[in-house]
């Protein structure tokens, strides 16, 4: 299984390739891709420094194009794939319908990965972007259970790379409005959740508000640590009763699934973090470098080591981690 | 610009649905939207009861009827039922995943894109186009200005419909929320959700109302309301306004929308959200005036 790492910056890149990255995918600094924080990203020239970087390596580059196209900036997208295109990438991450067909039309030869953003999460819709597009992997979104992704993965015309570790979407992406209603600010057309922008930190007393766009989204005391304001991790109240109705704040670690996920034929493990410094980065990808490599030399001995749980435990939103929807219970 | 229902998100019994649309059929509305398209365990009808109920009314209503598919698919079982809709020889299909697409193309059927189609630009849309639609449900979150945006560069437009008023429908999981709230795994929901024929309310801590559970949706907490705004939904070429059943006052904003739009009554529809028509946060509140 390759292992594809995200990166922000140069310096994440560097550790990234350093750490054990097989593919390092990276976005431009603008709204073409779903990580569009104040600071991140490549520049063009940037990211011709990081192409030859990766490729020196004899590693992957891919690049995230995968917002969709907002209307009347379609040439924002397009001037995207032209730019990765002429670097060299060994492959573009799509979701919007319009700018794969301008990728196949224009760069023939252009390998074309379909982002979990596109949202498909069955071998019809699959199909469907393997034949009009060429698409030659797929990111599946993190709503699946692991048998359903056994079986997905024996009927799909295309390889597909599932999430290892990173901050848990438990709503199918490209399908999630939640942080787009309230801030204006949406996951689809400008590639941000829950803005930075829309952010307010209001101590109260010894405590904590947390607020987004003015909602208040959790209310912390002093016991507490406030995490981030991510609408969906937030505590509200349903019928009187007071909880995380959707979700606690929790990362994704699928690192005791490894085996089941090989042997169902997943091409590829994807970590999530672009937003990450390069000293997450470097302990996450250095684990999970470990994990395959344990994997590769011994599939039926594999085993979790206690100290990479407790790496990835310490790096983990609210200190703890899930299985998700992988796991059935969890649903 | 015509009226049509939406396909009802909530889970109601078989007996509720088919109340329903006897009432329904009696108003004014042009199109019926009906399906499943929520949760592959909701079975109170399953599809081949839907496709019969849509035939039925087909024949004998007058009015335009249309098989709406589910929205995320995670199973054999939710795949096979999409296809056994679009399958369904004779029926237009609002297709809410490209599964639907997939089948649909390539028997070369018209079909609707629904809400949870990303289309958000005329690339899409045209490329779309090229493959049968017909008629394009506008994503949630695009405004007017966007909306006249992705229309501007086509010679050749689809029929728009957008949401007009109901709730919208915001984010889908694999995750049962009604379950959730009960404590209950959603293999073992006992259909929880039934229990709330208009959703779950979820508040602010500060009991501002934010979001609607609804099973593995999440709905806006608040109606969109886009009543005073039917003069600009006709001006960017709005042909068809939705209307998302709900449990109560469906007909009555069924009248008043008709009315409205027949320019015979200046009647409003009170409270409601129209914050992503105008380009703003969804969940702004309507001016007052």
């Amino acid at each position: 299984m390759e292992l594809v790492c995200p990166a922000g910056s140069l310096p994440a890149l560097d550790v990234a390739l350093a750490s054990g990255a097989d593919a390092v995918y990276i976005g431009f600094a603008d709204d073409t891709n779903a990580r569009h924080f104040q600071g991140l990203n490549f520049t063009p020239q940037k990211a011709a420094i990081a192409a030859s970087k990766v490729h020196a390596a004899g590693k992957k580059l891919f690049v995230a194009i995968n917002t969709y196209a907002q209307a009347g900036a379609f040439q924002r997208w397009q001037r995207a794939v032209d730019q990765a295109a002429d670097l060299g990438v060994d492959a573009l991450i799509l979701a919007d319908m319009g700018v794969m067909h301008y990728a196949r039309s224009r760069h023939p030869d252009l390998n074309l990965h379909l982002s979990v953003q596109g949202s498909a999460t069955n071998a019809a819709a699959l199909t469907f972007y393997h034949q009009h597009f060429g698409i030659t992997r797929a990111v599946l979104p993190r709503v699946l259970s692991l048998k359903q992704v056994q079986q997905l993965a024996a009927q799909s015309p295309v390889a597909l790379e599932v999430f290892g570790f990173g901050s848990l979407c438990i709503m199918a992406e490209g399908r999630c409005h939640l942080s787009s209603y309230i801030t204006g600010q949406s996951p689809n057309m400008n590639g941000v959740c829950s803005p930075a922008s829309a952010v307010q930190w209001q101590p109260k007393g010894e405590g904590m508000d947390t607020r987004l766009q003015g909602v208040l989204i959790d209310r912390f005391d002093a016991t507490e640590r406030a995490g981030y304001p991510t609408l969906c991790k937030g505590r509200f109240d349903v019928e009187g009763k007071r909880a995380h109705a959707l979700e606690e704040p929790t990362s994704l670690n699928t690192l005791s699934l490894l085996p089941a996920l090989q042997a169902a034929g997943i091409g590829a493990v994807k970590l999530e973090g672009r937003q990450r410094g390069p000293a997450y980065i470097g302990q996450v990808v250095n684990v999970w470098r470990q994990a395959l490599d344990a994997l590769q030399r011994d599939p039926t001995g594999y085993h979790v080591a206690p100290e990479w749980n407790q790496c990835l435990g310490k790096h983990a939103e609210g200190v703890q981690t899930t299985l998700g929807a992988y796991d059935r219970p969890w649903q | 610009m015509k009226l049509s229902l939406g396909p009802i998100q909530y889970f109601w019994s078989h007996k509720d649905v088919l109340e329903f649309y006897a009432r329904m059929i009696e108003t004014p509305v042009n199109t019926l939207y009906l399906g499943e398209v929520v949760c592959g365990k909701r079975r109170e009808l399953s599809p081949i009861q839907w496709i019969d109920l849509a035939r039925q009314l087909a024949s004998s209503c007058g009015k335009e009827i249309i098989l709406s598919t589910m929205t995320l698919i995670e199973s054999g079982a939710d795949l096979k039922g999409v296809k056994r809709l679009c399958d369904n020889e004779g029926l237009l299909v609002e297709a809410n995943d490209i599964a639907a697409i997939h089948y649909l193309s390539e028997k070369k059927l018209p079909f609707v894109a629904g809400p949870a189609i990303n289309i958000y630009n005329a690339q899409s849309l045209q490329f779309l186009m090229s493959q049968g639609l017909k008629r394009w449900v506008v994503p949630v979150e695009l405004g007017q200005q966007q909306l006249r945006a992705a229309l501007t560069p086509l010679k050749v437009k689809p029929e728009i419909e957008v949401l007009a008023w109901g709730r919208l429908p915001l984010a889908y999981s694999a995750r049962c929320f009604t379950a959730r709230h009960h404590g209950v795994k959603k293999d073992d929901c006992a259909f929880v959700c039934q229990q709330y024929p208009a959703g779950l309310q979820l508040k602010s801590q500060e009991s501002q109302s934010l979001f609607t559970l609804n099973g593995i949706a999440t709905l806006s907490g608040m109606p969109v309301n886009l009543l005073n705004h039917h003069a600009s939904l006709t001006d960017t070429g709005v042909s068809h306004a939705r209307i998302s059943p709900e449990w109560e006052q469906t007909e009555i904003v069924i009248e008043t929308f008709y009315n409205a739009l027949r320019g015979s009554s200046t009647a409003s529809l009170a409270g409601g959200t129209d914050g992503y028509w105008r380009g703003q946060p969804g969940i702004d509140l309507i001016a007052r005036e």
